[in-house]
């Protein structure tokens, strides 16, 4: 893929969002290599039943990026954005705390779990969230992963008071074997 | 002391099956000993094996006591050795000297029997579980070629939904 050091270079954060059907991600990524662009690191999901996707291209400026990819989303009527953004690979943060949320679905579970890790300093780097069970009774999982200076009993004061209103919370240690 | 050059993915050395030790010489104790010298100069490492060396040999060190509160068996020079039993999964996060800047969720048996030498040849068995069988199921992947990012999983993998499906489809 890239060449071994590239430091906060210019990079295109490539957004695409919309109805999932099989081979977007190959077309995306014919159109892209087609053009002489080089991919970094990416992220897809299927949210809802819908297809997204945020990739790292280089290699082409806003413009020739847009014509390059603009036929593949318009075909597949997809919504497709692009951001020009400062770029930095083998930069990743190793996460230290792992911490599992989840409850009957109700409104701000989110909102007040994220909230007590931020006044923690807790840095979130992936978070993943699912509405599971029926559509009667909904249950919601989170599962992040993220760095505190403080380790887990830091993150676990934080967080303990979520308990009480029925939220069930689980803060793990992440320690890495490297072997 | 001597730290050896670790190599890193993707050098094609690395996928080379290693061959059994044969010789417990002079030399062979004079390479644990270098190797490992290079373990405990890879930061946070807590394991080794001779073919991240460049040396394609059935050897590896495992040594996870530095981690406080896990059972474990101190430094481990693993000579031939086989894991005869494995009992358990359970996902864990791992790295590896030779694939810097990366870490991935892998499967693991949660303990395992391993049968060995030791560095004069002599035959011995240990039970080990958790954060130890991990490392040295790690290291002896590598006498055998493989590296952890041969069984990475996503992070998204949910081993409790796989093993209540493995449940229903029996």
């Amino acid at each position: 893929m890239a060449e071994p050091m590239q430091r906060n270079k210019q990079w295109h954060m490539l957004t695409v969002v919309g109805a999932d059907r099989p081979g977007i991600v190959s077309k995306l990524a014919e159109a892209l290599f087609r053009g002489g662009c080089n991919l970094g690191e990416a992220s897809m999901a299927r949210l809802g039943g819908n297809f997204s996707v945020m990739l790292m291209v280089d290699g082409a400026d806003t413009a020739t990026l847009e014509k390059l990819v603009q036929p593949v989303t318009d075909a597949l009527g997809l919504h497709l954005h692009l951001d020009p953004i400062l770029g930095e690979l083998h930069r990743h943060v190793e996460p230290n705390v792992q911490v599992t949320v989840y409850g009957a679905d109700r409104p701000g579970i989110v909102a007040q779990a994220t909230n007590a890790l931020a006044a923690a300093g807790f840095n979130i780097l992936d978070l993943n969230t699912d509405v599971a069970g029926t559509t009667e009774r909904p249950i919601y999982i989170m599962l992040i992963d993220g760095y505190a200076a403080g380790g887990v009993d830091v993150v676990e004061r934080a967080i303990a008071p979520l308990r009480s209103g029925g939220i069930e919370v689980r803060v793990t240690a992440l320690d890495a074997m490297i072997g | 002391m001597a730290v050896l050059e670790v190599l890193q993915y993707p050098d094609p050395r690395l996928k080379q099956v290693s061959v059994p030790v044969t010789v417990f010489d002079g030399a062979l104790h004079a390479f644990l000993n270098d190797l490992e010298d290079t373990m405990r100069a890879g930061p946070g490492s807590v394991g080794i094996a001779a073919p991240q060396v460049d040396c394609f040999l059935r050897i590896a060190i495992v040594d996870v006591s530095s981690k406080p509160g896990i059972p474990q068996h101190g430094c481990l020079r693993l000579i031939n050795p086989e894991i005869v039993q494995r009992s358990g999964e359970v996902k864990g996060r791992e790295g590896c000297m030779s694939v810097p800047d990366y870490t991935g969720s892998v499967i693991r048996a949660q303990s395992v029997r391993v049968r060995a030498q030791d560095s004069d040849g002599q035959r011995f068995e240990f039970d080990c579980e958790g954060y130890e069988a991990r490392a040295v199921q790690h290291e002896l992947d590598h006498l055998d070629g493989l590296l952890f990012l041969d069984r990475v999983v996503s992070p998204r993998h949910d081993l409790y939904r796989r093993k209540v499906k493995a449940v229903l489809s029996d």
